[in-house]
């Protein structure tokens, strides 16, 4: 029972790691209908800056964590610009063509600079558990926990008490009847991809002591936080953490119970069963159009 | 300007709409057979491999661009199909009934894959598929005693008829090239028979099709059963080739370059595969010669305009090491995928249309004729 009680929690930690990559590509697609198949790469940028900061240059861990969020959100904002801005509206497989572009190039030019090696952060988390009975947590996993539940509850507010959050889900819904009701559509999006690097960031940099960073970490993680959005329900926020916890629980409790091999595809196998029964996922939003 | 006037049916479904294509690709395909005569066997190997990528992109190419359904998979029905005929070989079966073997069981894994895709559009879909290939792979690194995991499998040399055929022979290459003729020939008749009408049929516009009449659900397993079969004959050629197989070999990575094939040549006509192919596989050649050479060229070319010998040898050793660079190759790669997609959505076959319209048409020729119209995003959700 305990070691049941065990993977189950070290299932949850692990699931909100996907949970919080899965929320930047739910960002993108809940407001441009993008599938952005580089926000793994862009994850991995993020660890990247936040080692400049805080490794190479010394500052504060908080400071260094702030800056690299910024510079984040600049970057997702100038890969909007340059990438998707001008395709924006042609059919979905040219941008998710064109995000895969982005992330082989992201990923190179970060092995270029920073090398190939595995790369840390000293973070406040890195050291301690929490014990809780017999069971055992580490510090940055519960790090994780918390602030995914964070952002999300965040996210969920902003999409769906404000002003701009409205006008996000407005511009996705149709783009030209929100032209017409004067939102600025070009700004939302740059906006929407700025707020998706930088939550990347944030998983990125809490990730750091957990999976280290180095260039392909983006590509192994999106691979498994992309199930989770699909499961979830790819336009939902609470569905994008949902669907990580669930893959991350599966993914350990396989693992744990099952012979070697069934963890790497348990959550695929998972995913396809959930995709046969309910094609949009779990809280996939979805209304058949009456012709 | 040639002008063709059709009055019925058979004109506008004809293989060669006029003469002058059966001169081109009569000259091509002689070009072609008297290549391995005349090119290195450096080349002659390269030339079997765009020969590979390309059977494997005109399936996409039917799955993709015709029935417009997006798969991240195809990896995976070429792995099975050469795994199968890596498996049956151990078995002593002739080269020509494992070939049928191998598209037959794919074309099945094709049909069952494409079941459950019918309910999936979009980003559904490109998940699926990818969740396929990935549980392939693991299969395939797990199910030890059929295809000894990770170790890999060894293939045979090629014996056809009783004659043995190397894979660097160019015997080997007429046949690549041979199986390449006839599923180009066999899919452009496909396409114009009533089951490609409706593969397009689907792509265009699923209601609309199915209003008119098209059995969607049939249609749309056929183009996967279809598409995977012809993947899993280009699977037995690259075993082959390769001559060893092992699971990663055949990851996401694969899938993706086979996406790019149709992407960069074009995803509306089959000469799109063929030249993306060539693209693909030549890159590879053609970044090993700028690394060797580039930097002793443009060294010359600074030398030339005034550079004493220390600069131009600072720039050659710095152009050196920037070649030498890790990753420059996925760089490059992840350049052209974003500039293809941004500038020549149509791909080269694209490009070719327009050049050849515009020395038609030549003072007249419009840019706009070629262009995108710019449509806004609307949901799916409620589509």
């Amino acid at each position: 029972m305990l070691d049941f009680v065990q993977q189950l929690v070290s299932g949850v930690a692990l699931g909100c790691v996907y949970g919080l990559i899965a929320l930047g590509f739910v960002l993108v697609y809940k407001a441009t209908e993008v599938v952005n198949f580089a926000q793994g790469d862009l994850m991995m940028l993020g660890g990247f800056f936040a080692f400049t900061f805080i490794g190479m240059m010394g500052l504060n861990y908080w400071i260094g964590f702030a800056g690299a969020v910024a510079a984040m959100a600049l970057f997702g904002m100038l890969a909007e610009r340059v990438v998707v801005r001008p395709i924006l509206g042609y059919p979905q497989f040219s941008i998710i063509m064109a995000t895969i572009g982005l992330g082989y190039f992201l990923r190179s030019i970060a092995g270029m600079i920073w090398g190939t090696d595995d790369l840390k952060i000293e973070t406040p988390f890195s050291q301690g558990v929490l014990r809780m009975g017999s069971l055992v947590l580490a510090y940055d996993k519960l790090s994780v926990i918390a602030a995914t539940m964070i952002l999300c509850t965040l996210l969920w507010l902003f999409f769906n008490k404000t002003t701009l959050g409205t006008a996000m889900r407005a511009s996705s819904e149709n783009m030209l009847a929100a032209y017409y009701m004067g939102i600025p559509v070009k700004r939302v999006v740059s906006v929407v991809w700025a707020i998706s690097a930088a939550v990347a960031t944030c998983a990125g940099v809490l990730l750091a002591p957990i999976t280290f960073i180095h260039s392909n970490v983006g590509l192994v993680l999106g691979l498994k936080a992309f199930p989770a959005a699909v499961l979830g329900g790819f336009g939902s926020i609470p569905g994008a953490v949902v669907g990580g916890v669930l893959i991350g629980v599966i993914e350990s409790m396989a693992g744990f119970y099952l012979p070697e091999g069934w963890k790497d595809v348990a959550p695929y196998l998972v995913l396809l069963t959930v995709l046969l029964l309910k094609p949009e996922g779990l809280f996939g939003l979805h209304v058949r159009k009456k012709v | 300007m040639r002008f063709l006037f059709k009055t019925d049916y058979e004109d506008d479904i004809k293989l060669f709409p006029h003469s002058g294509y059966l001169v081109t690709y009569g000259v091509l395909l002689a070009l072609l057979l008297i290549a391995p005569h005349v090119l290195s066997s450096y080349l002659m190997s390269q030339l079997v491999f765009v020969c590979i990528y390309a059977i494997v992109g005109v399936a996409l190419l039917i799955l993709t661009g015709f029935t417009g359904q997006a798969s991240l998979g195809h990896a995976a029905f070429l792995a099975i199909g050469a795994y199968t005929a890596a498996y049956l070989q151990k078995y002593n079966v002739p080269f020509p009934v494992y070939f049928l073997a191998a598209g037959a069981l794919t074309g099945l894994i094709g049909a069952l894959v494409g079941f459950p895709a019918l309910r999936l559009t979009g980003i559904y879909l490109v998940i699926a598929t990818i969740s396929f290939a990935l549980i392939v792979e693991e299969i395939l690194a797990r199910w030890e005693s059929v295809t000894h995991g990770n170790e890999g499998m060894r293939v045979k040399t090629l014996s056809l008829l009783g004659v043995t055929v190397p894979r660097d022979s160019p015997t080997f290459y007429y046949l690549c090239l041979a199986v390449l003729v006839l599923t180009i020939v066999g899919t452009l008749n496909l396409l114009r028979s009533p089951t490609g009408r409706a593969f397009v049929a689907i792509r265009d516009s699923e209601t609309a099709a199915r209003s008119m009449g098209v059995n969607v659900a049939l249609y749309k397993v056929k183009s996967f059963a279809i598409s995977a079969a012809i993947t899993g004959f280009a699977g037995v050629l690259f075993a082959h080739k390769l001559s060893f197989i092992s699971p990663e070999m055949f990851t996401l990575q694969l899938s993706i370059e086979f996406i790019i094939v149709i992407l960069i040549g074009g995803t509306f006509s089959l000469h799109g595969a063929v030249l993306g192919a060539i693209f693909i596989v030549m890159i590879d050649p053609f970044l090993t010669y700028l690394k060797d050479d580039m930097p002793g060229i443009i060294a010359g070319i600074a030398a030339t305009f005034g550079a004493g010998p220390a600069t131009a040898g600072s720039i050659q050793s710095s152009v050196a090491a920037f070649a030498s660079l890790n990753g420059l190759k996925g760089a490059i790669y992840g350049i052209i995928i974003v500039l293809f997609v941004l500038f020549e959505p149509l791909g080269l076959y694209g490009r070719w249309l327009k050049i050849k319209l515009f020395f038609q048409l030549f003072p007249l020729y419009k840019r706009a004729t070629f262009k995108r119209q710019k449509i806004y995003v609307k949901s799916e959700r409620n589509r």
